[in-house]
Order: C-alpha cells, then sequence, then structure tokens
C-alpha cells in the first residue's frame, strides 16, 4: 500500500494528484467500516490524537473525534474557551505542554490563517489543518471531492461551482486547490463585495451573476452566509440576499439535469438555500457528514497508521 | 587630538566628493579632506589610518528609528538602539513617538535626548504632533521643539481626522519643524496584516489595499499645501504612492519622503510561509512595487533611505501571524542591503545612494550633518562595500532579532563608525607603525 510521504495535512494547495487520490481511495475503504454494525477496527491502539479548536465548531470536532475512536485511537480535545488559553497562555506554550503528553497528531482549528503551519514547525507531532482562518479547510476539500466522485464517478472534466462567500470561505479555497489539481473547473460566484481581491488570478472563472454561474453545472456548493457578514455592509439585507445569489429550484433548472448540490453546513435555509431545494433529490448534504468522517479516518490512518490493510484489520 | 585617514575612496555627495582622498579629523570636527601631509600636524599628538580600498563616507542618518524607551525596554533601548545605529555605519538617529509615555511633552523629550547624549551616537527625538498620539489635541509643539526634538509626528497613529491634520500642519509649519506621516487609512486597514492581492486571498490574511496608503499620502499632500508646512512621507511601500509623490513634487509641493531597504528588497510572496517577521506596516508590496520604488529612488522622487528599525521581543513575534507584532530590524542589515540590491544591482550609484543615507535626511531634518565639510561634526563611516557579510540576527547589537534577512549573504561590511571624532564602533588599521590598533572602549 502507498503512503502518503507527508508529516501534516496543512492545505490542498501543495498537493499532488496522486496524494489526492490516495487518501480518496483509502476514504472509501473507510466508509465500508462505518457501515459495519460494529463500528471499531484496533488500527490505531495506543496512538494519541488531540483536537485543539480555537474556534467554536461542532461537526468539524466531532467528525474528528468519531473518525479516530473508530480506529481505536485515544482523543483529547481543547477547546479555546475551556483551556488555559483565556489565562494568556500562548499557542506555543499549549502546544509545547500538550506535545509533552505525548500526543501524536494535532487536529487545529484556529481563527489566524498559518497557525497549523506554525504548530507543525514547533511540534514533532502530524499537524491536520481543521481550518484556519479565511485559508484552508483540506478535509473538507477532500470530503466535498469524495462525495463528488460518489455521485459522478470522476471530477475530470466537470464543472463545480461554489456560490456565496467566497472571501471568508477556507472551503472555497480547498476545494479550488483539490478540484483543479484533478481536472475539474471550478466557478466562484457571489456578490463583489465576498469575492477576494485578485480572485481571477485563481485558476478560477469568477461570476457575479449567479444564473450564468450555474448554468450547465455539474455540481453546485453552497457556502453558508454568515449572519454577521450582513451587519458589515457587504450586502444590504438577507432578503436580497437569497433573491440574488441564493439558490432555490429556478436557478437549480440551469445547472446540468443530474447536478449534484452540496452545502458544508450549518445552512442558513431560506438564505442561501431555499428548504425545498435542500432537501430535494439532487442534495447529497448528510452523505458529506459521513463522507467527513471517512476521510478524516483516512487521513489519521495514512499518517499514524502503518501498511496494515485497514479493512481486514 | 587628531586622526587622519589616508588614501579611502572618500565619498561626501553634500560636495560633490567620490575621489581617493584622506580626510582630518581635530577635535571632534571634519579639519580637511583631499591630499593632506603629515607634516602639517606640526608634530602634535594624533593617529594615522591607512583605509585604501575602503570607502569613507558621511556618518549614516536613520530618521526612522524605534528605540523603545521609554516604555518598552524588554524590546529595546537607547543605548543597546543606538549600539545598534554604530554597528550598521549610521552616527544619527531619529527616535519616533511610540513610547509610553509618547513625547508628546518637554519631559520625554528631555529623557529620551539625555539618555541618548549617553551614547556613541547622536540620537534626536522626534516629537508627537497630538497628545498621546491619539489623533484629537494638539500636544505642546513649541515646547517640544524648544527641547530639541527636530521633528513631529504621530506614528503609527496617523491622525485620521483631516481638520486635526490641518491644524498640526499649519503649527508645526510655524515652527519650521517637518512633519513626518505614516499614511494609511485606518478604515481600509482594520485587522489586516499584509498586502492585498493575490498573496493576501491564497494564504487567506487580511490585507490592506495600496489605496490606503495612497490616498492617505494625497490627503496630506492637499493639506501640507493648505497649511504651507514641510511634509515627509514615511516608509513609501506602493508604486501609486510614488507616483503621487512624483506629481506632488512637480507642482512644487514641498514634500520630500523615504523608503526602506525591505520596500525595495522583499515582495508579498515571502508572507506564504507565515514567518512573522515579514509581517510589517505598511506590508511588503508586489515585484511591481518594488520595482516602481527602485525608480522612484533612481530618479530622485524618494529622497531618503530609513530604516523604520522596529525591534521587537520574542514573545511578540513566536505567536500566530494574526497577533504578531508588525514591524523589523534595520539598522545593522540597511547598508549591506543598500549596497547588494541598489548598487550592485544597478539601481544607482553608490554615491547617490549614500546621499539618501546622509545628505538628504540631513537636508530634510535641518541639521548640519551628513556631510565631511570643514567643521561639520566629525561622523564618520568606513566600510568596505566589497566584503561579503552572512546576516547573523543572533549578534545584532540591537536586542531585537526580528529581521527577514537571518543567514543572507550580501555585500558591505562596516570596518568603523565615528562619532562626533570618537570611534563607536569597529577598529581602524591593523599593521604599519603608522596605524594603531583602535578597539572601541
Amino acid at each position: 500500500m502507498n503512503k502518503l510521504e507527508r508529516k501534516d495535512i496543512l492545505g490542498l494547495q501543495d498537493m499532488s494528484p496522486e496524494d489526492i487520490r490516495l487518501i480518496l481511495d483509502t476514504a472509501v475503504s473507510m466508509k465500508e467500516i462505518l457501515k459495519r454494525p460494529v463500528k471499531k477496527v484496533p488500527t490505531l491502539r495506543g496512538k494519541s490524537v488531540c483536537t485543539l479548536f480555537f474556534e467554536p465548531s461542532t461537526r468539524t470536532r466531532t467528525s474528528f473525534e468519531v473518525a479516530a475512536k473508530v480506529l481505536s485511537a485515544d482523543v483529547s480535545g481543547i477547546t479555546a474557551s475551556a483551556s488555559s488559553i483565556v489565562k494568556g497562555e500562548s499557542f506555543k506554550d499549549t502546544l509545547l505542554t500538550l506535545q509533552a503528553m505525548g500526543v501524536d497528531l494535532f487536529v487545529i482549528r484556529h481563527q489566524a490563517g498559518g497557525a497549523p503551519h506554525y504548530a507543525a514547525s514547533i511540534v514533532p507531532a502530524h499537524v491536520i489543518n481543521a481550518g484556519d482562518g479565511m485559508h484552508e479547510h483540506p478535509t473538507q476539500g477532500l470530503l466535498d471531492m469524495m462525495t463528488i466522485v460518489e455521485n459522478k464517478g470522476r471530477l475530470d472534466g466537470l464543472v463545480v461551482t461554489i456560490v456565496g462567500d467566497i472571501l471568508h470561505s477556507r472551503v472555497a479555497r480547498s476545494n479550488v486547490w483539490g478540484l483543479t489539481r484533478m481536472g475539474a473547473t471550478v466557478r466562484l460566484a457571489g456578490p463583489k463585495t465576498l469575492i477576494p481581491v485578485e480572485a481571477e488570478k485563481l485558476p478560477v472563472e469568477v461570476y457575479t451573476d449567479i444564473d450564468e454561474a450555474v448554468e450547465g453545472a455539474d455540481v453546485i456548493n453552497v457556502l453558508r452566509i454568515q449572519l454577521e457578514r450582513m451587519n458589515s455592509g457587504f450586502f444590504p439585507s438577507a432578503r436580497e440576499y437569497a433573491r440574488m445569489f441564493g439558490i432555490n429550484k429556478e436557478r437549480l433548472r440551469r445547472a446540468k439535469p443530474d447536478v449534484t448540490l452540496m452545502h458544508p453546513g450549518p445552512m442558513n435555509r431560506g438564505i442561501e438555500i431555499t428548504p425545498d431545494v435542500a432537501d430535494g433529490e439532487f442534495a447529497v448534504i448528510t452523505d458529506q457528514v459521513t463522507n467527513g468522517v471517512a476521510v478524516r479516518m483516512a487521513l489519521l490512518y495514512l499518517l499514524l497508521g502503518g501498511g496494515a490493510n485497514v479493512a481486514a484489520a | 587630538m587628531w586622526l587622519l585617514l589616508k588614501g579611502g575612496r572618500v565619498i561626501d555627495p553634500s560636495q560633490g566628493i567620490d575621489d581617493i582622498a584622506d580626510v582630518l579629523v581635530r577635535d571632534g570636527v571634519i579639519a580637511g579632506t583631499g591630499k593632506i601631509e603629515l607634516e602639517s600636524m606640526d608634530g602634535a599628538p594624533g593617529e594615522v589610518y591607512d583605509v585604501t580600498g575602503k570607502v569613507v563616507a558621511p556618518g549614516l542618518i536613520d530618521m526612522h528609528v524605534h528605540l523603545r524607551e521609554p516604555g518598552d525596554e524588554h524590546k529595546e533601548t537607547i543605548a543597546t538602539g543606538a549600539a545598534a545605529a554604530a554597528a550598521g555605519g549610521f552616527t544619527t538617529i531619529v527616535a519616533m513617538p511610540n513610547t509610553h509615555p509618547a513625547p508628546d511633552s518637554r519631559a520625554v523629550v528631555d529623557l529620551i535626548t539625555t539618555e541618548g547624549k549617553k551614547t556613541r551616537v547622536n540620537v534626536l527625538c522626534c516629537g508627537a504632533l497630538t497628545k498621546n498620539m491619539a489623533g484629537e489635541e494638539m500636544a505642546e509643539l513649541g515646547e517640544i521643539v524648544e527641547a530639541g526634538a527636530v521633528a513631529a509626528s504621530d506614528d503609527g497613529f496617523p491622525i485620521q481626522n483631516s481638520l486635526v491634520m490641518r491644524r498640526v500642519m499649519e503649527y508645526a509649519g510655524m515652527l519650521n519643524i517637518p512633519v513626518l506621516v505614516h499614511c494609511e487609512d485606518k478604515a481600509l486597514t482594520a485587522g489586516a496584516v499584509m498586502n492585498e492581492g493575490i498573496v493576501s486571498t491564497v494564504v487567506g490574511l487580511r490585507g490592506m489595499p495600496a489605496a490606503a496608503e495612497v490616498s492617505m499620502i494625497e490627503r496630506n499632500i492637499l493639506l501640507a499645501e493648505l497649511a504651507g508646512c514641510r511634509l515627509h512621507i514615511q516608509h513609501v511601500s506602493c508604486a501609486a504612492s510614488v507616483d503621487v509623490i512624483r506629481l506632488a513634487k512637480a507642482r512644487g509641493v514641498k514634500v520630500t519622503c523615504e523608503t526602506c531597504p525591505q520596500y525595495f528588497t522583499l515582495t508579498d510572496e515571502v508572507l506564504a510561509d507565515y514567518d512573522t517577521n515579514t509581517k510589517m506596516n505598511p506590508p511588503l508590496r508586489t515585484a511591481a512595487d518594488v520595482e516602481a520604488i527602485k525608480a522612484g529612488l533612481a530618479d530622485g522622487t524618494i529622497d531618503v533611505i530609513a530604516t523604520d528599525h522596529a525591534p521587537h521581543s520574542l514573545e511578540d513575534k513566536e505567536v500566530e501571524m494574526t497577533v504578531a507584532a508588525f514591524g523589523i530590524v534595520g539598522l545593522e542589515t540597511a547598508l549591506p542591503l543598500v549596497v547588494t540590491k541598489l548598487v550592485d544591482d544597478g539601481v544607482m550609484s553608490l554615491s547617490d545612494a549614500i546621499e539618501k543615507l546622509t545628505a538628504r535626511p540631513a537636508e530634510v531634518l535641518g541639521i548640519n550633518r551628513g556631510t565631511l565639510d570643514i567643521g561639520a561634526p566629525a561622523d564618520i563611516v568606513v566600510f568596505d562595500p566589497e566584503e561579503e557579510i552572512t546576516v547573523q540576527a543572533s549578534k545584532f547589537k540591537s536586542m531585537g532579532r526580528n529581521t527577514p534577512f537571518d543567514g543572507w549573504k550580501l555585500k558591505g561590511a562596516v570596518i568603523a563608525t565615528i562619532a562626533g571624532g570618537k570611534v563607536a564602533y569597529g577598529k581602524l588599521g591593523t599593521e604599519s607603525k603608522e596605524q594603531v590598533i583602535l578597539e572601541h572602549a
């Protein structure tokens, strides 16, 4: 079995197609384990995984915890509000303290872009970036790709439209790098105020007209609109956003007839996506959640495990 | 006592000199340049050093340093900052007012100048324009100038209110001191840590658009014209800033400006490594901006090279990018970067580069330094523009280790720095009987 020749998973920008394929293939085996009546294999017994979250998160943290537990790793967790971080301990000292407790792999979410990179440079343990500021969210990018492959059988040649708050979205960035590396065409769409500066220099097509952006798309990935953006002048109202940029039944008709509709969650029903579409036949939003566990299992296994065939373990 | 530096390449842009010559120092002032015979000393005691192959220039002037005292002595003190200056070839430094408290009163200006006098270099004070640099009430500028401040600025807390800015400019104009401005529209840069552009988009850090700098430069130029003060734009970092200053100069506005070595050496692409020693304000810009800065230096639009020496402690930098302090140290890397990136790369002659480190800042500040003219204070740097050095942050005289240039190989080594006729750093001479090793005591 191939091995992942890297210590950390910090982003998809520098990940090769071979590595992406290896992770996605491994995730398929992992998903098999999740379908078993007894969801437990001993592969990572004795390995210590620590989730270090400096930003509120329920789904990503839980997903990593479930992934680690299915593989029998020991999981500890720290969230910023509950730790010594509020007492003024530096990020560096927090990491060194936890490292001294024998952590083998850190899962880090942080509001500062680059924080996992900094962590990876000071601890010998593996680091998986679980979302850093506006930079990357590589496990979300991978689970989105896995979900697309499940539905389309491929990534190469597909048109994937990502709609919403691109500016603040690490999900969008990881999707851009991963999908384009695998041969897909990526369209970014949203109000001009939520498109990052010089986005046209990314390997993407940029749209502010959503109807044009979804025209003929194989996949639509709808991003969450954080309500605090509305009060900072990025767009005038939820009502206008829903009308101009929301994904509804009419807009969906412009896409391919077999379009796959994704959302990283949590959803604001009625704003970026209408409830009928969110619950409709094209949506694969809960599959994304399951695939999230599978992808995270694959990464934990590839970074911490050995060459043993996990499905047979 | 006299001191004779024989046979060096004397470069003094203030007098248009670039020639092999001798420089004579007597009683702390320049006593002559040219061909000077030992016999003319009439047997008075003194020292002679052969500096053949070395450049002898006026001591460098850095009109933009942060010395951190009073208030942040864990980052730097006036003494350590002065030692770093001497090591870098600087004999005059202007201390910016972002201390705690700020020099917004005579007492703090006195403290800084008193501590400065205990060092081997000439430490000048830049007073605050407004009380506590809050951008609201004018500081007691008259008393600050009486106490010896040579300029005034609100440093990295630029006055946003245009009416307040107009008034302080009018008042400073009356006092005939230059107003030094860090130009930044703070509303456009809130929360930002780097240049805004494709790199900030990719690395996911908030960016400062060039327009935040340029628009404030334009406002300040218009207000300075209205107020009739001398305006000096600090650390110009982007192409459009050079353009607007060039236009203002062409229509006769009394405006000067500076840039720093980092802005003609590095681009924002280095931020991709999330090294907090690349975080500064103004931020590193694009390759096109670097080229425009070089063009501005070459055509004279940019008058001065300063360092914006901003020492920080490790704990201010060994943190996440978003919370790391802005700024890098610069006193001990400026001259080698100028020699390597401007002179060796063919942007300008060594003489033109030295002018921006000596005569031009002296002119902006209105001080009788930066020259080897007879009677001027004997501030001299002797350096070897051909000698290769490796930057070693751990060996800096500054307490700050925050440099993006650690480990860089550059050309240009300071041999000795003489301030007021006394060796402040380095040593002169080695072998011949005329030469005495003069370790800095």
